[in-house]
């Protein structure tokens, strides 16, 4: 029905569509070509335009090469902080919300709706809420100022998401598989490994793109716990724009911009299925 | 049945050796769960006491009644981004669910490299705000961005300079929020056009009603409840956003774009004002129960429906 009834009024479509996508691109179009422009001729025009010469190496500039503050190492080594966060923080809130979403949706201990239920109020608290009673903590148990510090934050907070979303994909398998294991004799542990993990491929991609994504793009726990040196990359992006407010280098700037929003933008290119999942699952909630 | 003593009726030593031997399955599960349910708990309520103290650079304990929350909701500051952040929210949760709304009603034409064109739409919720709002923050700059590229190519009277003036600054928050996010909306949406059923929209064509017809009586309606869900999830974002301003505008030009979240994060961490800035983030809280509460109930009342139906 849809395709003929508006067969007259199809190039219409097609055109208002490819102009809204035409507009959704321009930013990234613009932040690439802008990348390979050298900061003078960008000074000279403006940040619209296709480059005279390309200038490859503004990524080198940005990937190891310009300040902030006193230090010249460029992006490299926040890009690095921000590994050494997201990876580590992933995979454990990823791998204990699984343990966490199986234990409340298949194996049922006492109390286990009531504690399932003000985890997932971690979904809507603000974290202005959580700011001070972090910076405390993270002082008093000194991991201001670390990496450390920051894993333990994505961890603890990822439990909301990881384990509803678990919950939600375990809730589906039939319950008699666990009692059946658990007459044979299987315990808690046996049973996660043998039979929960093998079934859970697809919710743990959808669960591990959604984290790396989050904590990749973090920025008020990075900014707020951590100064200098040990800042992830959305910190450092922002200190970097401060830092050569007075001279713009925009090509430079571009490709730092472009080299910080890479990691998750590969994994929305190879992934897209199960982040679009991922997204769905977290409004369903 | 006389050699098997059934587990209840052991003494008290094989009952302390099970749980040894479940410990670490009781440690995995409660661990985790204890620590982030805890921590939201006892957060809050430390963040909500704080705010009741006169704390200044540290916390101390005392008691100064609802003072902190009279300063902060008598100061400038939090009165403009009280405003912002009315404006911001409707004008930001209407435009992108009609943006959304709008997209996925076109991608639902059965047309070509719909894929492709779904992907455009929703790259930009892979990237950070901080890269959202620092490129529209080029874009949208006059001296550098959409109005300059307009002066060099000869259009010289052509003015966009929102960035700029204290009373459209925030509109490009809008701008670029709406970019950033109405993917979401079209996701959802779209999953909901095509969720109708067949059988329907069939019966209304053989009823003679019209393309335009039959999204307005028969496909839009049954998409209400999306439509609640993504405003309120929208909502939240808006009431929390704080990284986008942060590299769009950084609350300026002079705190014309200041947001809650700017507030409680200047008045913490930079006025040393831990009350203030406690009392802010509670209010902030508060905000967001207004908008979550009667959510809740509604869909409490909707599963009762669905189920009793």
């Amino acid at each position: 029905m849809r395709d003929r009834a508006f067969a007259p009024s199809r190039m219409l479509i097609y055109l208002v569509v490819l102009a809204i996508a035409a507009a959704w691109l321009a930013p990234l179009a613009v932040v690439v070509l802008n990348s390979l422009r050298s900061n003078e001729e960008i000074a000279q025009a403006s940040m619209i335009g296709w480059p005279k010469q390309w200038a490859w190496s503004n990524y080198a500039v940005a990937w190891s090469g310009f300040c902030v503050a006193e230090t010249c190492a460029g992006l490299r080594p926040y890009m690095l902080n921000s590994a050494l966060v997201t990876i580590p923080a992933t995979i454990l809130s990823t791998l204990l919300g699984a343990i966490a979403g199986y234990a409340v949706s298949l194996w049922r201990f006492r109390g286990d709706n009531w504690i399932y239920g003000i985890v997932t109020l971690g979904l809507f608290l603000p974290q202005q809420m959580r700011l001070l009673p972090w910076t405390i903590v993270l002082r008093d148990i000194g991991l201001i100022n670390t990496l450390t510090g920051l894993v333990l934050i994505h961890t603890i907070q990822g439990l909301s998401f990881t384990t509803l979303f678990c919950r939600n994909y375990y809730v589906a398998i039939p319950h008699e598989l666990i009692s059946a294991a658990r007459i044979d004799g299987a315990g808690f542990f046996r049973i996660f490994w043998r039979i929960i993990l093998p079934l859970s491929a697809p919710i743990l991609i959808v669960t591990v793109i959604w984290q790396f994504t989050h904590i990749w793009n973090e920025f008020l726990y990075g900014v707020t716990f951590t100064t200098g040196q040990q800042q992830p990359v959305t910190a450092a992006l922002i200190a970097l724009s401060a830092a050569i407010a007075d001279i713009p280098q925009h090509g430079v700037q571009s490709a730092a911009v472009i080299i910080a929003a890479l990691p998750t933008l590969l994994i929305y290119l190879l992934g897209g299925r199960y982040f679009v999942r991922g997204l769905t699952a977290g409004a369903v909630k | 049945m006389t050699d098997t003593v059934s587990p209840a009726t052991r003494p008290g030593p094989s009952a302390t050796s099970d749980l040894v031997r479940r410990l670490p399955e009781y440690l995995m599960i409660w661990v985790p769960l204890l620590l982030a349910a805890g921590h939201l708990i006892s957060f809050s309520l430390w963040t909500i006491w704080v705010s009741f103290t006169p704390s200044t650079l540290v916390p101390v304990s005392g008691w100064v009644g609802l003072r902190n929350y009279t300063a902060v909701l008598s100061s400038r500051n939090w009165q403009i981004a009280f405003d912002n952040l009315l404006l911001f929210g409707c004008a930001f949760v209407v435009l992108s669910l009609i943006t959304g709304l709008v997209l996925a009603i076109l991608l639902d034409q059965r047309i070509r490299g719909e894929n492709v064109l779904r992907s455009i739409f929703l790259y930009p919720l892979a990237v950070s705000f901080v890269v959202t709002g620092t490129v529209w923050s080029w874009l949208l700059n006059p001296g550098l961005g959409i109005q300059k590229l307009a002066h060099d190519l000869g259009w010289t009277s052509f003015r966009f300079d929102w960035l700029l003036d204290r009373d459209m600054a925030i509109w490009t928050v809008v701008i670029a929020a709406i970019w950033q996010s109405s993917g979401f909306a079209m996701a959802l949406f779209l999953a909901g056009l095509r969720s109708v059923d067949a059988d329907i929209i069939k019966a209304a064509q053989i009823d003679g009603a019209g393309p335009v017809r039959i999204y307005r009586r028969v496909i839009l309606p049954t998409l209400w409840p999306i439509t609640i869900t993504v405003a309120v999830i929208q909502l939240q974002f808006a009431i929390s956003a704080f990284d986008l301003v942060r590299a769009l505008t950084n609350g300026g030009p002079g705190i014309a774009t200041q947001l809650p979240a700017l507030v409680v994060y200047d008045l913490m961490f930079q006025r040393g004002q831990l009350g203030r800035g406690a009392a802010a983030a509670v209010l902030m809280l508060f905000i967001l129960l207004v908008v979550l509460l009667p959510y809740a109930a509604w869909r409490y009342f909707e599963r009762r429906r669905t189920t009793h139906a």
